[in-house]
């Protein structure tokens, strides 16, 4: 192992020194010096020792029973982004590690902190295909940021300090730490929990160098029409402060990607709204006509650059990151600032001359009132008959007020949401936005509410989605957690019928979903619920729904066949966004 | 531009980082020519050697996800000419073959092959080389009845390299030098490593 230094934790066992305790408490004790208050699992033979020891822990380690492994690892998922805290997950070996892998996939593109423990067969019945012996390290060797099997319980200490210490630090990511049941149950002098805070073969931080920063603030100065574009690191390195008084001193534009959504203000007087495939027409068209491009914490993924080659080429780049290895990744950087842009962005604010590029920003404005016109206005005040996406969260936004954690999954309804949603604080717009992971919303808000229980969370799912982790209802019911579940119900997987009208011809192909009655699906796990058809009922069932004491499904059945718009095809650049 | 360029990577002895570091390539359907590992200059530190056929930029993008790893200290990419290398091969040759064709002992003789066991049914002979002289080799033995062949990885020593033990002192201090964490991959985009 590396060499690590330490600092110690106080623990009433630590004290007690070399107490002979087994392995399974060693790990309990990890959590609790971690901080870790709640866990999401669920139990099974190999990891029955650790759920054993957990029995004793009532006060210190909230457990909840989940009713699936992948509900458990989104549920921790949701909790992560929610309180900004490492997210814990539990399950068994084989099928219950196997359950938590598009988790994983999920955190690890999307840079959420989790530490997940698996149990595993007793070591010597490893590599003999013992019953649900599963090879959990290859298998989630690709979507961890780090993973380590443990067969000797004297390990549990440093391990699971390497593990916090490696999900939360840098780029965040998640940890997967393999116990096999032998080390579980193993007794062994434990001499405390040291937390740890350096691992020598890496490296979480840079050093900034001060050279960049200067000649990021000399592009900035210089620049006539300059453009910021961030992501989920401003929310990550909990940098909106910095963030915010970086964009207002310059006077610079800013746009999002759906990961950095909630960072700034709906209401921001420099937040132009959204980058991408179904982002605003602004921020698409304008990055093909700024001079320099400023980019924080994202990752310039293909849903946000549409056509690489032909993405931003006049402008001058910049690129703020914490992981060196997307610098340069996908777009060439003109300057790189390496770091944590907590640190960078106040040292960048410092150079750049205050400006306020009224002219610049009318163009974005500009932009505005003509997707206003085309879009925004007949999806927010639509004169049709059935009702669409956009009007009901645009009634949502009223009865939130822009207060409300907003969970989504994976859709029209998702694009809509990230659109229209309104949102006064960071953390509040949780979203599978690398995977799209349909599914992930149900146990996701679960989990956000555990992370933030004294905010209201609203999950928009669809009815396609919806019925990806149902049984999540379960976890409501014994937990009784309050969360809302709103289903847009389309009665179709919505955005693969809108490409197959658009880009298929119409040829309808196994999209036409049913759905089960969800109001009585509620009410037999105790949830109450309403199911409406017409506008003129909407904004009182919101409101019901969001003032309810407790958990409520609220089923709003849109428009059928609403496609969602503006859109950059694939394959076209930002700047052939198309409104219709 | 591809060409071959050899990889070298200073790492933590650790089950498992084979694997990451081999998906690293398999994920991007790039093909590991050759990849050996061994221990380094500095103790307790592995050092993988892995050859590639590829542009510098896609090395280059290589290099960074591959320390990435969190047990990765650091991964150096050079061309063949910064570095010197060697692989070893072995051949089998039937000793009837030898003892009756004169050709054959001098064929051997000529591309340095050295006998490492004789036996009276066959002689197993080494080179140590470059890939082209070993395949040449092998080339030339093939109509005397080449009974087996098998070469090595290739092991590479960057010739600019000071090695790695000043370097891994530093790794172990909680606040390194700025040398250490320097931005070496913004200094020089083109050339990452500065050893
Ligand atoms: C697990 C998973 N399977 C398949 C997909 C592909 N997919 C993306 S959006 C979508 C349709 C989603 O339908 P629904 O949940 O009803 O949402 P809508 O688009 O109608 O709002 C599908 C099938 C996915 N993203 N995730
Ligand atoms: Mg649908």
């Amino acid at each position: 192992m590396a060499i690590e230094t330490a600092t110690q934790v106080s623990s009433p066992l630590a004290q007690a020194d070399t107490a002979s305790i087994s392995g399974s408490k060693a790990l309990l004790e990890a959590l609790v010096a971690e901080g870790v208050e709640t866990i999401f699992g669920y139990p099974g033979g190999a990891i029955m020792p650790i759920y054993d020891a957990l029995y004793d822990y009532p006060d210190q380690l909230k457990h909840i029973l989940v009713r699936h492994e992948q509900g458990g690892i989104h549920a921790a998922q949701g909790f992560a982004r929610s309180s900004g805290k490492v997210g814990v997950v539990f399950a068994t070996s084989g099928p219950g590690a196997t359950n938590l892998v598009t988790g994983l996939a999920d955190a690890m593109i999307d840079s959420t902190p989790l530490v997940a423990i698996t149990g595993q067969v007793y070591a010597h019945l490893l590599g003999t295909d013992a019953f649900q012996e599963t090879d959990v390290i290859n298998i989630t060797s690709p979507v961890t940021k780090w993973n380590y099997q443990i067969t000797d319980a004297t390990e549990i200490p440093s391990v699971l300090a390497k593990a916090f210490y490696i999900a939360r630090s840098g780029r965040p990511g998640p940890v997967l730490i393999d116990i096999t049941k032998n080390a579980q149950l193993q007794l062994f002098a434990y001499a405390g929990y040291q937390k740890c805070n350096h691992i020598r073969s890496y490296r979480p931080k840079p050093i900034i160098r001060k050279e960049y920063i200067e000649e990021a603030a000399n592009l900035i100065n210089a620049a006539e029409k300059p453009f910021v574009i961030f992501g989920q690191g401003v929310i990550l390195g909990k940098a909106e402060k910095e963030f915010a008084n970086f964009i207002e001193k310059g006077g610079l534009p800013a746009a999002w990607t759906i990961l950095g959504l909630s960072a700034l203000p709906t209401d921001h007087s420099l937040n132009m709204g959204m980058l991408g495939m179904h982002g605003n027409y602004g921020p698409n068209v304008l990055t093909n006509d700024c001079d320099v491009l400023i980019a924080v914490g994202m990752r310039f993924d293909d849903r946000v650059t549409g056509r690489l080659d032909k993405y931003a080429k006049q402008a001058k780049v910049i690129h703020l990151d914490i992981d060196p290895s997307e610098i340069d990744k996908n777009v060439k950087a003109t300057v790189g600032v390496w770091g944590d842009c907590k640190e960078t962005l106040p040292l960048l604010t410092q150079l750049i001359e205050s400006k306020s590029r009224t002219a610049w920003i009318q163009r974005f404005k500009d932009h505005d009132a003509e997707e206003n016109k085309e879009v925004i206005f007949s999806e927010l005040h639509p004169d049709t008959p059935v009702m669409t996406m956009g009007e009901v969260i645009r009634n949502l936004n009223e009865i939130s007020g822009g207060d409300a954690i907003i969970v989504t999954d994976v859709g029209q309804h998702q694009m809509v949401t990230c659109r229209y949603a309104r949102f006064n604080q960071s953390n509040s717009n949780i979203t599978s936005g690398g995977l799209g992971t349909m599914g992930f919303a149900l146990p996701a808000a679960i989990g956000a509410k555990f992370g933030a229980p004294e905010r209201t969370v609203v999950a928009v799912i669809g009815d396609g989605g919806v019925q990806m982790t149902l049984q999540e209802l379960g976890t409501i019911l014994q937990t009784e957690v309050n969360v809302k579940i709103l289903i847009l119900n389309n009665h179709f997987l919505g955005m693969v019928r809108q490409w197959q009208q658009l880009f298929h011809d119409k040829r309808y192909s196994f999209v036409d979903i049913a759905s089960p009655d969800y109001v009585k699906l509620a009410e037999a796990y105790g949830i109450a619920g309403a199911s409406i058809e017409s506008r003129d009922q909407l904004n009182e069932a919101l409101s019901a729904m969001y003032h309810h004491p407790g958990s409520y499904l609220l089923e709003v059945n849109v428009g059928k066949e609403n496609n969602v718009f503006p859109m950059v095809p694939q394959g076209c650049s930002v700047s052939e966004i198309r409104l219709k | 531009m591809k060409q071959e360029y050899t990889i070298t990577v200073y790492t933590e002895n650790h089950i498992g980082l084979l694997v990451r570091i081999a998906t690293i390539f398999s994920r991007r359907k790039i093909n590991i020519e050759s990849l050996n590992t061994s221990p380094s200059e500095a103790e307790g530190i592995h050092r993988f050697t892995i050859v590639i056929d590829e542009t510098e930029e896609v090395v280059r993008k290589l290099a960074r996800q591959i320390e990435k790893q969190v047990e990765v200290l650091k991964a150096y990419y050079n061309n063949n000419e910064e570095i010197i290398w060697q692989e070893l091969a072995l051949y089998k040759v039937p000793t009837a073959q030898i003892a009756e064709k004169v050709k054959v002992e001098r064929l051997l003789r000529e591309h340095g092959a050295r006998a490492v066991v004789i036996r009276n049914d066959y002689v197993v002979f080494e080179t140590v080389g470059h890939r082209e002289e070993t395949d040449r080799l092998v080339e030339v033995l093939a109509p005397y009845g080449l009974i087996e062949f098998v070469r090595s990885a290739r092991v590479a020593i960057i010739k600019e390299s000071r090695g790695f033990h000043e370097k891994l002192r530093e790794f172990e201090l909680a606040e390194p030098k700025d040398e250490l964490i320097e931005n070496e991959f913004l200094n020089q985009q083109k050339e990452v490593f500065s050893m």
